[in-house]
């Protein structure tokens, strides 16, 4: 029977990481390191970089449509155009419980939605729960033509009224 | 010589099957270890432990229906296009215009329906008959786990059809996921491919129903029978006076 080698391993120094630790520590951190870069990477490609949507303004007639009490019901993009006592103002119809499209009933003088039962004022204030938070106010700029632009996008402060 | 014996004699057939003819507990045995579908079994089950009364074939059923569904679903992908203009159209053809299309199509959704209702029972089951107990605490986690995909897998599933319900139905299930502190935006816009419901959306939601769910849950199902095999069998009913 041969004399088999059997101290290869073994070095005088105990405690001291030998060249085999060193090299499966190193192996073990270059996999991890791939490992991260291939998460990262794949989350990067999952995240769309164009997105072919709707787009978020639309053309909402010229401001003197709206005397007070006028509700317009912009269903593509679910947003209401409201004339107020002091000008014109834009609402999210979405529902902010779940996201349903809320409507207008014109004999309550209310905005409902049909999924949970809730229901807002016409100044997108909650009347009756589910939802928990008041209709977002959207943005009203015009255009060089004197008409308004709604931007469904953008959410401004309550109260801020449109006067042309 | 037969001719039965013949085809049995041949190198062909004794290179595919090893074990012989003889009701030996050997050949038992083997029939089990060799078949790489029936080596998650145990070899021998006790008599008592087959008894309809004794698990009511809950997990049984449970895994049926999955094999039900997966049959009828890759029948379904074949005439289903995942794209707005189409989606819609195509379940309809399913419905009046393939053969067997409406069986084809009620058959995925009532074992569907069977499979999230059974997995409940026999979670159920298993609490009350203590069988989460040691050493069966790690399959009850990987079961918890297949509750979870199978509920996701009903859910993505749920889109696919393109109807009012299925869009509304997202809609709502997405926002929920918004709600999540933090990132919740994030993981919408991750699902959905984008800020509305639309054809990524519907992509998504038919990659992860056909290929992402289903490969973790058949990988999940095939750990969790191994596992009962590995922790001494199902247990039914626990035995008098034991606690």
């Amino acid at each position: 029977m041969p004399d088999l080698d059997t101290t290869l391993d073994i070095e005088d120094d105990e405690g001291k990481p030998t060249r085999r630790d060193f090299f499966v520590q190193a192996g073990v951190a270059a996999c991890a390191v791939a490992a991260a870069g291939s998460g990262i990477v794949t989350l990067d490609y999952l995240k769309p970089k164009v997105l072919f949507e709707p787009p978020t303004t639309f053309v909402a007639g010229s401001p003197l449509d709206y005397s007070d009490g006028v509700v317009r019901f912009y269903k593509d993009n679910k947003a209401f155009v409201i004339g107020g006592p002091t000008g014109v103002y834009a609402l999210s119809a979405v529902c902010t419980h779940l996201g349903c499209i809320t409507r207008y009933k014109s004999d309550e003088k209310a905005i409902a939605c049909p999924c949970h039962g809730s229901r807002y004022d016409l100044e997108g204030n909650v009347t009756h729960g589910p939802a928990p938070r008041p209709l977002p106010w959207l943005d009203i700029t015009e255009d060089a033509a004197g008409n308004l632009v709604v931007d469904t996008g953008i959410v401004i402060a309550r109260g801020k009224v449109f006067r042309p | 010589m037969t001719t039965g014996e013949w085809i049995r004699g041949t190198s062909v057939y004794r290179s595919v099957i090893r074990h012989g003819l003889e009701d030996t507990n050997r050949n038992r045995s083997l029939i089990i270890f060799e078949n790489l579908f029936l080596h998650v079994h145990p070899v021998k089950v006790r008599e008592r432990s087959l008894r309809f009364t004794h698990t009511f074939w809950l997990g049984g059923i449970t895994l049926a229906s999955m094999l039900v569904l997966i049959a009828t679903g890759i029948l379904l992908m074949f005439y289903y296009h995942p794209s707005v203009p189409q989606a819609y159209r195509d379940m309809k053809e399913l419905q009046y215009v393939v053969d067997d299309g409406v069986f084809l199509r009620n058959l995925h959704r009532w074992a569907a329906h069977l499979m999230v209702f059974t997995a409940v029972l026999h979670m159920l089951r298993v609490f009350y008959h203590r069988a989460y107990r040691p050493p069966r605490q790690f399959n009850w986690v990987i079961g918890v786990v297949l509750l979870l995909v199978t509920l996701l897998l009903s859910y993505t599933g749920y889109l696919l059809p393109w109807d009012q319900l299925a869009f509304w139905g997202v809609s709502v299930g997405t926002n929920m996921a918004k709600q999540a502190p933090l990132i919740g935006e994030r993981i919408r816009f991750f699902l959905l491919g984008g800020n509305i419901v639309s054809e990524n959306a519907l992509l998504r939601f038919y990659v992860l129903h056909c290929v992402v769910l289903p490969v973790a849950l058949l990988l999940l199902v095939s750990i969790h029978i191994w596992r009962v095999r590995k922790d001494g069998g199902v247990q039914g009913p626990p035995e008098e006076g034991r606690q």
